[in-house]
């Protein structure tokens, strides 16, 4: 199964992370996944797409799925090339609907009292 | 826009380095990543052409101590400076908290930036940013240059270009050697710890 997961915001700040990963440098991480979710939304753009909502990367023994959630979030779930592409996306398709409505519930909640829960602008 | 992570009571701020190619962006962050201890910096991160242009952006993490029970993370990035890499350079001011703007003293650049402070202006302005608000310092690199045969641009200039509007603090700097790097680094990261305290009690009183 997968072994880490991040949840990031689309600026490169690190929310969430959960995985037995210490030797990972995932504040670096944060901000490279950040800039390829930009850099890629920029491309679907070109394409006439508005916006490519997950990317995968394969490695010989690691593999990254990023996943858009909602408007703000991107999840990163980095798994070993034991588990199958197919189950991660069927597993990560469930969690994304279920982050959605918690996310979106946060930010409408947060926008009743303030401009933006998460952030301070 | 600060991002507060209450699970680890740490603060977490972006400081954008701005300005025209090769004024000393990526010079600053490495002698940043140089001279600082090793626990409280992260790795750098690069992201360049083989000509030792920024292409995307470089990345350095480093930490500032605590204030008020939370810990405070300052991101530093760098954009790349050429003007047709204008899209990248917007992507990487998402979410900023600090601009450090490095003008560089030669006088052949003079043109270059103040149309680099222009294109600042206009892409925070897209952001919903103004430029007059945000934590902002200047630094006119390069004066290591003065009395080379270079032609370099005196600092009074400098302030009439890029800051007689502004009024922002500004310091002279020589990034490859070090001076005025970390005295640039310490003002924009009390601005933005300023900013960032101010924003958190005018949010404390709209909960209550």
């Amino acid at each position: 199964m997968a072994h880490s997961v991040l949840l990031i915001d689309r600026s490169g700040q690190l929310i969430a992370h959960h995985g037995n990963t210490p030797e990972l440098d995932i504040v670096s991480l944060s901000a490279l996944t950040a800039a390829n979710f930009g850099a890629t939304a920029e491309i679907a753009r070109i394409l006439g797409e508005e916006e490519f909502t997950l990317l995968f990367h394969k490695g010989k023994n690691e593999n990254v799925y990023f996943s858009a959630v909602g408007e703000h979030v991107i999840m990163v779930t980095l798994f070993d090339d034991q588990t199958s592409l197919g189950l991660i996306r069927l597993q990560i398709n469930k969690i994304i609907d279920e982050l959605s409505t918690i996310l979106l519930s946060i930010f409408e909640k947060g926008r009743s009292k303030s401009s933006d829960p998460l952030r301070l602008s | 826009m600060p991002f507060i992570n209450f699970s680890k009571d740490e603060i977490q701020c972006k400081i954008v380095y701005y300005g025209a190619g090769f004024c000393g962006k990526t010079t600053n962050l490495q002698y940043i990543y140089t001279k600082t201890m090793e626990d409280i910096k992260g790795k750098m991160v690069s992201i360049d052409t083989k000509g030792d242009r920024t292409l995307f952006f470089d990345f350095l993490s480093l930490s500032l101590g605590k204030i008020r029970g939370f810990d405070i993370r300052v991101q530093l990035y760098t954009v790349p400076g050429q003007v047709h890499y204008d899209a990248t350079r917007k992507l990487v001011l998402k979410g900023v908290d600090g601009v450090v703007f490095v003008a560089d003293s030669l006088k052949v650049q003079r043109k270059k930036n103040i149309e680099s402070l222009i294109n600042l202006a206009k892409n925070l302005a897209e952001k919903g940013v103004s430029i007059r608000s945000i934590p902002l310092v200047i630094q006119y690199n390069k004066r290591d240059l003065d009395g080379t045969d270079s032609e370099i641009l005196q600092v009074d200039i400098l302030e009439k270009d890029l800051n007689s509007m502004l009024k922002v603090p500004s310091y002279s700097a020589s990034a490859l050697k070090g001076n005025g790097v970390f005295e640039t680094l310490r003002e924009i990261s009390k601005l933005v710890v300023k900013d960032v305290s101010r924003k958190i009690m005018l949010l404390d009183k709209q909960l209550r």
